[in-house]
């Protein structure tokens, strides 16, 4: 599927701000997840054709980081953190809860296709509200089953697609450089 | 010592992610002050007022800003809001809290340093403060503090925010800079440092979102206030994020030189459900084991070092009797082999074995030599890696080995993790 032409506007504007074009590579391949839900390889064909660079490089830099997924998922991301600040506090727990509850494993989409979650290995930055997950990148603390209980009641019946999300502050719109993509799946990987 | 609210002085105030309301607590008077200071002189205010990096390895950040070659432009400011070290979110708070307080702050760093360009390079798990920062900076520029002229004074300043996507070795300086050209985030050698040849091989400052945030408040208050709060060789305050087993986990705005002990067991409450404290972790996942024998040291770059660890970027990890230790050194251990970059091989193919042994001692597969073997892997990574991240992928594990050998021993023994054993029995 070709990119939207907002998105492709969206990477020229952003690339003209960068003193060199190729640092809007990652900012380009957000504004794609966003608008796609994750990137393919035609994908960063057109990336490549608007920023006039090679295409072996936009995937080389892709495959670097593990955000930028490349197939499609479920329209909610849930991410639980089970590194050793979150496991002092019980993250096992709830990750054995979470994953009982959702009835797939770590890394899969539930049958009705609303939630594909992970654990990660990596720090969310929210060690002090631990227990803790992301859910389509908010952040959501001190986790009990009660808690993921309603978390996951909440997102099996939104049907909002993914990431969406109210507009943020007013006071950005007469702004449009600031503008960035706000990708509909993001993610690590376990 | 204890509490010292500086930067989170005005946390409590409703709104403060506005820029009205920061300004009504008397924000951006910091830069208004800088833009009537000669640059020079601004750097020399910060040298004096013993402002050391926030970011991790303390490094004085008047002199850092003072290697920038003569006469060599553009240069760059690139704030550092990547934070993924495991134990971390201070940056985080900092963001959320008061985006405009770090936003003051890389405008004076950038005027000082005589930056017409500044990035902040934030991590792409960080969507929320993202958002705050991105309104902050849009606020900013209509008032005119962003622009071609800024405030009238005929100074220029962009600031461009950069939204990383998932790789924690883009914390490290040069993966940073490299990271924000559009490549993949490999360290570079140093030297040269990126004060000489940073971003695209331009005169580059990479500072922490805390260093920068300090900088308002020394530009109004001076160094020499600055200077009376903290340590000799650490002056001002700190954020420690307090993490693991405390009555009250959280962010804590400290004096410099505070004993350890006030922060756990007054601001934090104490240690969990009346359990006795184990030990303990400053400096995020990197950094060095501390025992119950250490509670007096002060939270201070140089005495945490004196006393065999490190402060890092300002994480304490709290664990009572209860915690295995083996388990706690197996996650950090496959967070850094989860995180190395690749580039070189004792950090790649080291970090891969000593994951490996470590889910061997949890499954209770291993051989009583197998810790030998870990410290023998440890060696032969420490100092032979070619950035920090490999290097510090040993400590924590060894220092545990070094303090808890017998817990090691005890899963060979048990053919397992004898506290998962002893908390089943607890609740059969
Ligand atoms: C593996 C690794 C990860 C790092 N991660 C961060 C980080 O997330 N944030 C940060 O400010 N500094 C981080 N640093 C330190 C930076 O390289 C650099 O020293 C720092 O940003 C400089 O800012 P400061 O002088 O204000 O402390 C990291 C270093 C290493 C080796
Ligand atoms: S030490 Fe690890 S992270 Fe650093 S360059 Fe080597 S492989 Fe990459
Ligand atoms: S360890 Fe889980 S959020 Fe930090």
């Amino acid at each position: 599927m070709s990119l939207a032409k907002a998105t492709a506007e969206e990477i020229k504007t952003r690339a003209a701000r960068y003193p060199s074009k190729q640092s809007a590579i990652i900012p380009a391949l957000w504004a794609v997840q966003h608008e796609q839900g994750y990137v393919t390889k035609e994908a960063m064909g057109e990336i490549a054709k608007i920023l006039g660079l090679p295409p072996s490089l936009i995937e080389a830099t892709a495959s670097f980081y593990s955000m930028f997924l490349t197939r499609p998922e479920g329209r909610h991301d849930v991410v639980i953190c089970i590194n050793a600040p979150c496991m002092l506090r019980g993250a096992d727990e709830m990750t054995a809860y979470l994953g009982q509850q959702l009835g797939v494993r770590d890394g899969q989409t539930t049958k009705d296709g609303a939630i594909t979650w992970h654990s990660t290995i990596e720090c969310l930055g929210a060690c002090g509200g631990a227990p803790m997950m992301q859910v389509d990148h908010q952040f959501e603390e001190n986790l009990t089953p009660e808690r993921i209980d309603a978390i996951i009641q909440k997102l099996r019946t939104d049907p909002a697609p993914h990431g969406a999300r109210p507009p943020k502050a007013a006071t950005v719109a007469s702004v449009p450089a600031e503008k960035v993509a706000r990708p509909r799946a993001k993610r690590t990987q376990a | 010592m204890g509490l010292m609210p500086v930067l989170t002085k005005d946390f409590h105030t409703e709104n403060l992610e506005q820029l009205a309301v920061y300004e009504k607590s008397g924000g951006y008077n910091g830069f208004k002050k800088a833009l009537e200071m000669q640059p020079d002189a601004l750097v020399e205010l910060v040298k004096q007022s013993g402002l050391r990096g926030r970011g991790g390895a303390g490094f004085p950040t008047g002199n850092k800003w003072s290697f920038l070659p003569k006469g060599v432009y553009p240069r760059y400011l690139v704030c550092n809001a990547d934070e993924s070290e495991p134990g971390c979110f201070k940056d985080r708070y900092l963001i959320e809290k008061s985006p405009h307080q770090m936003l003051e702050g890389i405008l004076i760093a950038s005027y000082a340093i005589g930056c017409n360009l500044a990035f902040i390079y934030i991590r792409g798990e960080y969507l929320p403060q993202h958002e705050a920062l991105e309104a902050a900076i849009a606020e900013a520029r209509q008032a005119g503090y962003l622009g071609k002229n800024v405030l009238g004074k005929g100074y220029e300043i962009d600031v461009i925010l950069h939204r990383g996507a998932g790789a924690y070795i883009c914390g490290e300086e040069t993966a940073l800079l490299t990271s924000l050209e559009g490549y993949r985030g490999e360290p570079r050698l140093k030297p040269p440092f990126p004060a000489i040849k940073g971003l695209y091989g331009k005169p580059t400052v990479v500072n922490n979102v805390e260093t920068v945030a300090n900088l308002p408040h020394i530009v109004i208050n001076g160094a020499d206030w600055f200077k009376a709060m903290g340590t000799p060789t650490g002056a001002g305050t700190r954020l420690w994020c307090m993490s693991g087993h405390v009555n009250r986990p959280g962010n804590y705005e400290t004096e410099n030189g505070t004993p350890i002990r006030e922060l756990i067991e007054d601001l934090g409450g104490g240690v969990w459900k009346n359990r006795k404290l184990k030990a303990f972790q400053p400096g995020g996942a990197s950094m060095m084991v501390l025992l119950p024998e250490h509670l007096d040291v002060g939270l201070d770059f140089d005495a945490i070092q004196k006393a065999g660890s490190l402060a890092g970027a300002g994480a304490m990890v709290v664990m009572d009797e209860t915690t295995c230790m083996v388990d706690a050194a197996r996650r950090y251990v496959k967070f850094f082999h989860h995180e190395s970059c690749g580039k070189c091989t004792p950090c790649r193919e080291g970090t891969f074995w000593m994951a490996n042994l470590f889910d061997r001692f949890e499954a209770g597969e291993a051989k009583a030599t197998d810790v030998d073997l870990l410290l023998d892997i440890g060696y032969s990574i420490d100092g032979r890696s070619f950035c920090p991240l490999g290097d510090a992928s040993t400590w924590f594990p060894r220092s545990v080995i070094k303090f808890f050998r017998d817990e090691f021993l005890e899963h060979v023994s048990e053919k397992g993790c004898p506290f998962k054993r002893t908390a089943q029995e607890a609740v059969a």
